[in-house]
């Protein structure tokens, strides 16, 4: 066998291959790492987890059971926890604790708690253990034990509860459903147009052409307005009545009783008692919700999807806005400007442009475009709105104008690349039969560079969907009361503030009151986040490659 | 001078094809050096020697100096284009043939540092003219280039490019030039089943007709070709050059070849370059057989270049 001498092993570049081949697998491992990371931690936050009840003894000695969720746990140094006062034996020097989500915000004051795994006695999965989903206070674990029908018990064993239950939760769900539509969008509607035509008026007060005639125009309209809203309101007012009927009784792990209103939940499960299929279900249905229902509790609870709307309509305004702008600036600059130190000069600003930090992108925005430009506007065009504005305030106009400044460097670069490629005997032939310049740019060499526009616009996408920064300066907001697109007329509203799965996860994550049970939410937000960038650059290329098949540029 | 005079002379070379397809087989044969030519004159056509004083003038160049930047590459040329002749410029690269075609239809006005001085004239007016619409020009005197450069669109909408440049939209009006153009360029029983296909999808030889058919649905009256069929194999070269024969009923042709037979088997007029000067002009026939000058002779009997 020949065996080769290190001497020739480094002469034929082995090392090299090595050290390569080193760098691109500890990249994998980190990109791919991190991607299951948060999708591990985000993903199985929704998988319904067992309810533990087991007894408690304090190293003080007393004697408590606790029900909950477990759901960490760690080896930590004795002595860190003798200087938190708790009392353990002196010769133990390292303890495992668990951290065990005990819910009952309301009544315990926290939702969780660490516990010495050395002294939890008598582990049990009690199949009545029922959790509850509630709108405020974040979760309940206990027992039901009763039902109240407006105030007053209703007979039923213990067993009839439940099924009980469920049958009101989902009438109580329903009502509640009505509700947010009559809030959201009727009341909505009624007060998008009251809004409408209080400006009108305050229009007409401004030009001094509120005649007598229109004032009872008006005053009709604001009578319609008060007659529907005075119906809605009673509508209202039932369905209040109606949702409250129902209240249930429960009781917690160590024996306190607590009426909880049926109203007021958004789900109820018995983890220890459910199949894996209906685990399954109720998986899919809690990531559903994820996905596509609004946020609860100050982020904390529910959906994220006016997150997700806001970041990709955000994305798509931006992207309307930077393709124009930058293929045209990269036309003259590569086509029509004389090359010189001139367009030199202006090509090493545009990339220098690129380097700038985001967050001065963010202050210019402020001050340039929702100040200056929305100022003007709003001077101009909505007199009748001010002093409260209409676009001289932070919103998604304004952010999309941001990040397509911010982007617009990679549009140009990209496009100028793609418009050098392209091979000078198309143009000529295209010259020579008679076509000017620009009919050549717009029939030939545009359709052509169109996936190196598109690679550009990839680009952009990509580090504008996960721009934050500046963002927080020019219209997101931690909650927004309406999506930037609804029914109401004109149907888009880009002066709108609107909410961002970026700025969320750092809301959720740093700036929420209860930031211990939002964290799972973090890893689902920022995998979320992921997703959607993925999905947008994906079908980005997608588009890319069925141009480049259409205009595969001449083999030679 | 008449059409049917053009005809009857022009018979006699496509006569002859079958003999250019054997000569094509074995390219070394002309290059042979040996005592003499090494082009076999007597398959240069058989007809009287023409005259350029006889012909109707499609285009003459009168003093033509052309620099790049200092470098002078065109020498005060002068030169006559026979109306519905075929007219072939030879000479070794970087003679200038190729900068005197593209002055025909300005495309050197894309190049940089290019100063022209001189005439060239179409119909008694300088193309160089300020009050020249260029795109009108082009249109007049249109162009195919070395290497084929389909658009990358079907085989239709490249034919039809010229077409919808010049404002005709009429659907019925497109697919009739279309089809007229793709049957002039020889390309149409080849492709009529596939008209919206990709053109890249074609042969190079196939490629280099639809440019020719594209270039031709315009109808131009000048149509300059530049070292047609030096990217193509022997068979498509043999078809290229068929078809400049049928084409010259209908358009004045100027060709660029580096390849002294081809120059022989298609014009009727050559003019012989050489370090931007032109050498000699003349009947192509006379130019191989009896040539005026030492450097002419030199170089068809391939003693250089």
């Amino acid at each position: 066998m020949m065996k080769v001498s290190a001497r020739q092993w480094f002469r034929q570049g082995h090392p090299w291959v090595w050290l390569n081949a080193g760098a691109v697998a500890i990249s994998m491992t980190m990109v791919f790492g991190l991607l299951g990371f948060i999708a591990v931690k985000g993903v199985s936050h929704f998988w319904p987890k067992s309810l533990v009840e087991f007894d408690y003894t304090t190293p003080e000695g007393k004697v408590e059971p606790i029900l909950g969720e477990f759901l960490d746990r760690e080896t930590v140094s004795a002595e860190r926890l003798r200087q938190t006062h708790v009392a353990l034996a002196s010769k133990v020097e390292f303890v495992e604790r668990v951290q065990v989500k005990v819910g009952n915000r309301d009544v315990t004051g926290r939702d969780f708690r660490w516990v010495l795994n050395d002294y939890i006695t008598a582990p049990r999965y009690p199949e009545q253990a029922t959790v509850f989903e509630r709108r405020e206070w974040g979760n309940f674990y206990g027992y039901p034990i009763g039902i109240l029908e407006n105030g007053q018990p209703i007979p039923a064993s213990p067993e009839d509860v439940w099924p009980m239950l469920s049958e009101r939760l989902a009438r109580a769900l329903a009502l509640h459903d009505s509700i947010r539509t009559i809030e959201v969008s009727e009341i909505g509607r009624v007060n998008y147009e009251i809004e409408k035509w209080r400006l009108k008026r305050k229009a007409h007060e401004l030009n001094h052409t509120y005649t007598a005639e229109r004032q009872a125009e008006f005053a009709a309209q604001q009578a319609r307005f008060d007659t529907e809203y005075k119906t809605l309101q009673a509508q209202l007012r039932t369905l209040y009545q109606e949702i409250k009927r129902d209240a249930l009784v429960v009781e917690t792990v160590d024996g306190q009783q607590k009426v909880l209103e049926v109203g007021r939940l958004v789900r109820a499960y018995q983890p220890n008692n459910m199949s894996g299929w209906a685990k399954a279900l109720l998986y899919v249905e809690r990531l559903r919700e994820f996905v596509f229902d609004e946020p609860r509790e100050a982020n904390t609870e529910g959906g994220v999807f006016p997150a997700i709307f806001g970041t990709v309509t955000m994305v798509m305004v931006m992207s309307i806005i930077v393709t124009p702008f930058g293929v045209v600036a990269a036309i003259y600059l590569r086509e029509y400007a004389t090359q010189g130190p001139l367009t030199r000069a202006i090509r090493i600003a545009v990339n220098n442009l690129a380097g700038v930090p985001s967050i001065v992108y963010g202050v210019f925005g402020l001050g340039f475009f929702v100040y200056a430009i929305g100022g003007s506007i709003d001077q101009v065009f909505y007199q009748e709105s001010l002093p409260s504005p209409m676009f001289g305030t932070p919103g998604l106009l304004w952010a999309a104008l941001t990040l397509a400044l911010l982007t617009v460097p990679v549009v140009i670069v990209a496009t100028e690349e793609g418009l050098a490629r392209i091979p000078r005997a198309v143009r000529e032939g295209s010259l020579a039969l008679g076509a000017t310049k620009a009919e050549t740019l717009w029939r030939v060499v545009l359709p052509m560079a169109s996936p190196a526009i598109m690679t550009g616009l990839i680009l952009a996408i990509a580090r504008a969907a996960g721009e934050v920064a500046p963002l927080m300066l020019v219209g997101v907001v931690k909650l927004a009361p309406n999506l930037p697109m609804d029914f109401n007329a004109p149907f888009i509203h880009l002066e709108r503030k609107f909410m961002h799965l970026g700025f969320h996860i750092y809301d959720v994550g740093f700036q929420s009151p209860n930031v211990e049970a939002a964290r799972p939410l973090v890893y689902a937000t920022a995998f979320l986040l992921v997703a959607v960038i993925a999905v947008l650059n994906l079908s980005a290329v997608m588009v890319r490659n069925r141009l480049r098949e259409r205009y595969k540029s001449l083999e030679h | 001078m008449n059409m049917q005079t053009i005809d009857r002379r022009d018979a006699a070379p496509q006569a002859e094809a079958p003999e250019w397809t054997q000569d094509m087989s074995n390219p070394g044969e002309g290059h042979r050096l040996g005592d003499g030519h090494s082009i076999d004159v007597s398959r240069i056509r058989e007809s009287n020697i023409l005259d350029i004083d006889d012909e109707t003038l499609a285009m003459s160049v009168e003093n033509l100096c052309l620099f790049y930047g200092d470098k002078q590459a065109l020498k005060n040329v002068n030169l006559k284009i026979a109306e519905h002749r075929v007219t072939a410029f030879i000479g070794p690269s970087g003679c200038g043939k190729s900068t005197l075609l593209r002055c025909f239809n300005r495309m050197n006005d894309l190049v940089d540092g290019v100063s022209i001085s001189g005439e060239i004239r179409q119909h008694g007016r300088n193309i160089f003219d300020r009050h020249v619409d260029v795109t009108e020009l082009r249109r007049k005197v249109g162009m195919v280039f070395q290497k084929p450069n389909p658009f990358p669109k079907s085989i239709y909408e490249n034919v039809a490019y010229g077409l919808r440049i010049l404002g005709i939209n009429r659907k019925r009006v497109i697919d009739e030039r279309v089809e007229w153009a793709l049957r002039a360029a020889a390309l149409w029983d080849e492709v009529k089943d596939r008209l919206n296909e990709h053109a890249l999808g074609l042969s190079g030889g196939q490629q280099q007709r639809l440019v020719i058919a594209r270039c031709i649905a315009v109808e131009p009256q000048v149509l300059l070709l530049d070292e047609p069929a030096s990217a193509l194999d022997p068979i498509s070269t043999l078809k290229i050059e068929e078809l400049i024969n049928e084409l010259k009923s209908s358009f004045t042709i100027v060709i660029v070849t580096h390849n002294m037979q081809q120059a022989a088997r298609v014009s009727d007029y050559t003019a012989f370059m050489y370090m931007g000067n032109l050498v000699e002009f003349g009947d192509t026939r006379t130019m191989f057989t009896n040539p005026k000058m030492k450097q002419t002779e030199d170089y068809i009997t391939g003693r250089y270049g």
